[in-house]
């Protein structure tokens, strides 16, 4: 009773004090990549967001898989329907950055709504993926992640191997998806998400060798592709004995769908994707996980270099009402919040985007209590990057991520073997590039 | 073209009654056809800001790239196999219920009904029963020694879209081989009956000759509905894969255009599309005019 | 039949038994799944005998859908494709039987220009102008509207053309006669033409419905707000979503949910959708 008088007598108070504002609360649309449990995580962040104020409401719409959002909002752009923040994955960047008419650079759009904005508070390796040459920030990074290596280690146990010690290189690798096949403690040793991303970009940056000239794209247009080395068609043909010795599964193309199931109905014993599929692993299992960073060629390189980012950032569009902009500011400025940061990063898998959210969770003695979910950042951070190792920037790089699934599918289906595969690649990606210089200058 | 006797002399009114399907037609129909027209011989970034009339660049570079060529051919293919498969079967089918009285009506109901399955889902049932790891006849396949995977073998792929698509379209062949069937005249076979020819021998020689024209009506239609219906079919599974395996036509316009952003290539596949289509309606509408006839 | 011959007799019931059985399988096996718990189909193989989860899938998926696949309730999405398939019924059928009769019975400039104008639009199906009518409909403000949703895919040459060769089948003499009577062509319309098309657009409204329900691309391309989804659309989502976590029993609640209703017309109205079918399409 007492209740529910106190709650009308706060309703009605908040109808007169805020009348203006209780009815023009601004709406501003946010189109995200993601689905399942991030897409729970997601939409909770809005929410909670929404109910720290009344004056703004953040709407998140799901829009499909990253390419199908950044794709969407493109043309939603040119019809002038886009949402005020559209979440692009990190190899929408190149197309993003070439877009001058159509972008809100994050570091203006805080310092037209007054809002503080310190690119020194982020994590060096994520900024640097994400600014103009000038060291500006364009756009807020929101989920950053770096693909790790998930194993089963009951499987592990099962096959005579140590769970608590996963190989650190590919011929350990090798030796244990194949104990673990033969010994029947599973049907499958490997499988893995994101050919692309995971076995290909990563795989070169950890190995020290150019994805491409010109600084991976970083220093102009003009890059062309250089990653049909060696180095990398001996492991994608390494994958393609594995896969017909059925020691390794295929996911499937641009993520990697079937990937995850595999792992956890305990098909396969090794999995590697994206730190942020912890979320989707610890939600889908039952059996006891593994950590550990992606293994490496120990006679290419020793030590290894660091991983790079993957993930998205949110990147504001031009042409929405000014009110919509001051929302986007008040939810920019609330995400950085550490402790908002940090319990994203926790809960998601994601990494730390702030030094002050990665402190915070030292701090709370999360990652000792959580042994194995600061493995992606120390793989990020192992080091300091090179020219190889920083990322990447190349334009019409979603349909490139294309070109590499149809190329290791060809690879797998006995058409090509791995240099094959990767010289067509490079020839058919270069073309790509050369269309976007084209259309772009 | 064919009126009335009479007719009535309102003067503005006929005018009236087509305005709607006029401008309708005009706003949504020719006017984006004259701008696919357009922008195929242009070239635009993606968020349209710059636009550079480069002539028939987006046409040669189309036919000089694999991956469009390797499209033309899986189209054939994709077309081909459909066609006969599902033309086959509803062949077979529609003899059969030819054949009964009764019981005859019961299985039309039962085989028309796919015809209102929205060929997206049609794809989605099929997808699952041919999943790797669950799928029903991926398992059984698997007790017979054979290896299935879609995401990876582009035959596989392309056996299940057609699939798909055939399974949908048996339908629609089905009661237009039986309607083609019934109108043959009773006397006719009689007639063979009593020169001793068997119901085989009576069917080839004169029930199929006499459903040429329903055949070869078939044939356009099944065409026409392979390449452009089954778009939902392949954007519902294989999304074109593996490696452009079912990357058929219209599933590439829209792949390039909307997903791909090359509005310039996007359009000049339009354009031949469209010129597809309207060689693909000629030699129906020459057909049903001596269908007319006959 | 000419004569009796019980082994092909036989023959025929098993081919057609076959044959049935291929047709059904697909939905049998949907519908299977989409009685069971999401534990089913994370090994193993798909069940064939209905599980206990039909009631808590189907009402989960109709009251909240999927708002991480970015699916909303089904029962939105329904009602959505109910309202896109009528209105694109009732509208092909008013503006193309109207047309015919222009065609038909009245003599003016340009009668074959229009004709022929009709005509094209079987030449340009939605599927190869796919970016520039989607421009024209932005431009006009119309995504994520019923508007949007239905109006571009009124324009209906196959309509127009039955209407036609049905107006021509007429009898002259009732015109003629209406004509002494002092009838004006509204009320001839209206008092002897429409009555007499009523079987022709029944059977009409069955195939126009069952194409406005299973339109696919066209909402996908023009719908970014899910209060506009239409289930046919809807259901891409979902199937993405279950190949990456195992949950086919509610992607096939919702598969089933699309299929019924267009369904049910067909096998309730099979004379009239059968009609249509072989009319329309001639």
């Amino acid at each position: 009773m007492h209740k529910s008088i106190l709650a009308s007598g706060v309703a009605a108070a908040a109808l007169f004090a805020g009348a203006g504002s209780a009815f023009a609360q601004t709406e501003a649309q946010w189109w995200h990549a993601m689905g399942g449990e991030l897409g729970e995580k997601l939409e909770a962040v809005a929410e909670a967001f929404n109910q720290t104020q009344d004056d703004y409401r953040i709407v998140p719409v799901y829009r499909g898989t990253y390419p199908e959002t950044l794709t969407a909002a493109i043309a939603a752009f040119r019809a002038n329907e886009q949402p005020a923040i559209v979440q692009v994955f990190e190899v929408g960047t190149g197309t993003m950055m070439a877009a001058e008419g159509a972008v809100y650079p994050v570091y203006q759009l805080m310092a037209d709504h007054d809002k503080p904005f310190d690119p020194d508070d982020y994590l060096s390796a994520v900024v640097g993926y994400y600014s103009d040459t000038q060291g500006n920030i364009l756009s807020l990074p929101f989920n950053s992640s770096t693909p790790i290596m998930y194993y089963n280690k009951g499987i592990f146990e099962a096959a005579g191997l140590d769970p608590e010690n996963p190989p650190a290189t590919w011929a350990g690798i090798e030796d244990a998806i194949r104990q673990i096949v033969d010994s029947g403690a599973a049907n499958c040793g490997l499988t893995s998400a994101w050919i692309s991303w995971v076995q290909t970009e990563n795989f070169s940056a950890i190995h020290d060798v150019p994805y491409g000239t010109l600084e991976n794209g970083f220093g102009g247009l003009e890059a062309e592709f250089t990653m049909n080395n060696e180095v990398v068609a001996r492991h994608w043909d390494n994958l393609k004995a594995w896969y017909d010795e059925g020691l390794f599964r295929y996911g499937g193309p641009v993520g990697g769908n079937d990937a995850p199931p595999m792992f956890y109905s305990e098909e396969c014993a090794i999995y590697m994707n994206s730190s942020a599929a912890l979320a989707a692993v610890v939600a889908n299992t039952d059996f006891e996980v593994g950590f550990a960073p992606l293994p490496y060629y120990d006679d290419v390189i020793d030590p290894p270099m660091n991983s790079i980012i993957g993930g998205a950032t949110l990147w504001v569009l031009q042409g929405r009402p000014e009110a919509e902009y001051e929302a986007v500011a008040a939810f920019f400025e609330y995400l950085s919040q550490p402790d908002v940061q940090a319990a994203w990063h926790q809960d998601t898998g994601y990494l730390p985007i702030t030094n002050a959210a990665y402190e915070l969770g030292i701090e709370q003695g999360y990652y000792e209590a959580n042994p194995g979910t600061d493995t992606s950042i120390l793989q990020m951070t192992r080091v300091e990057p090179s020219e190889n190792s920083k990322g990447l920037r190349f334009g019409s790089y979603t349909q490139v991520r294309d070109l590499i699934d149809e190329e290791f599918e060809a690879l797998l289906s006995g058409d090509k073997t791995g240099q094959q595969a990767l010289d067509s690649l490079v020839e058919r990606g270069n073309r790509l590039l050369r269309e976007f210089e084209a259309a772009n200058s | 073209m064919q009126t009335k006797r009479t007719i009535f002399p309102n003067k503005a009114l006929p005018y009236l009654l087509l305005a709607p399907q006029l401008a309708i037609t005009i706003i949504f129909f020719i006017w984006p056809a004259g701008q696919a027209v357009k922008s195929s011989f242009e070239r635009e970034d993606p968020f349209g800001f710059r636009t550079t009339f480069i002539w028939f660049q987006n046409y040669t570079r189309l036919f000089t790239d694999p991956a469009y060529l390797n499209s033309f051919g899986r189209t054939m293919i994709f077309a081909v196999a459909v066609t006969l498969l599902s033309m086959a079967i509803a062949l077979l089918l529609a003899a059969a219920v030819n054949r009964l009285m009764r019981s005859g009506k019961l299985y039309t109901t039962l085989l028309v009904w796919p015809y209102a399955v929205a060929p997206v889902v049609a794809g989605i049932l099929w997808w699952f029963m041919f999943n790797p790891s669950i799928g029903i006849i991926t398992y059984v396949l698997s007790q017979l020694g054979v290896t299935w995977n879609h995401r990876v073998s582009g035959l596989d792929a392309m056996i299940l879209i057609t699939i798909a698509a055939a399974w949908k379209q048996i339908s629609y062949n089905f009661l237009f081989f039986l309607a083609g069937m019934q109108s043959v005249p009773a006397s006719l076979n009689e007639a063979a009956a009593i020169d001793g020819a068997g119901p085989f021998k009576r069917f080839w020689t004169i029930v199929f000759p006499l459903l040429s024209p329903t055949t070869f009506f078939l044939l356009i239609i099944n065409i026409n509905y392979t390449m452009f219906d089954t778009f939902g079919i392949v954007d519902g599974t294989t999304s074109g894969g593996p490696a452009q395996a079912t990357n058929i036509l219209v599933y590439k316009v829209y792949a390039d255009g909307f997903l791909g952003l090359n509005i310039g290539s996007s359009a000049a596949q339009s354009v031949i599309l469209m010129l597809i289509v309207i060689g693909l309606v000629f030699v129906q509408f020459r057909f049903v005019e001596r269908r007319v006839q006959y | 039949m000419v004569e009796n011959r019980p082994v092909l007799t036989f023959l025929t019931h098993a081919v057609l038994i076959l044959g049935v059985a291929i047709v059904i399988f697909p939905v049998y096996i949907a519908f299977i799944a989409s009685t069971h718990g999401p534990g089913t189909f994370l090994r193993g193989v798909a069940p064939m005998l209905p599980g206990e989860h039909m009631v808590e899938n189907y009402s989960r998926m109709l009251a909240a859908g999927h708002s991480t696949s970015g699916a909303p309730p089904l029962w939105l999405m329904l009602i959505n494709s109910t309202w896109m398939a009528i209105i694109i019924t009732v509208g092909k059928i008013s503006i193309s039987i109207i047309s015919a009769y222009a065609i038909v019975y009245f003599k003016f400039p340009f009668r074959t220009l229009c004709f022929w104008i009709i005509f094209v639009t079987l030449m340009l199906p939605v599927e190869v102008r796919i970016i520039p009518t989607f421009a024209v409909v932005a431009n006009l403000g119309l995504l994520n509207s019923y508007v949007g949703l239905t109006l571009p895919l009124i324009a209906s040459a196959t309509a127009t053309f039955l209407f036609r060769q049905f107006f021509l089948t007429v009898p002259d003499e009732l015109m003629e006669a209406a004509r002494v009577d002092g009838a004006g062509p509204i009320k001839f319309f209206k008092d002897i033409l429409l009555p007499l098309s009523r079987t022709n657009i029944a059977a009409l409204s069955v195939i126009l419905f069952i194409y406005g329900w299973v339109q696919y691309l066209w909402p996908l391309l023009i719908t970014t707000d899910t209060r506009y989804y239409t289930i046919v659309m809807g259901i891409k989502r979902l199937a993405a979503y279950a190949d990456q976590e195992p949950q086919w029993n509610l992607v096939m609640a919702a598969v089933m949910l699309a299929m019924l209703p267009p369904v049910l017309v067909v096998i309730f109205m099979q004379r009239l959708f059968v009609k249509g079918l072989v009319e329309t399409e001639k």
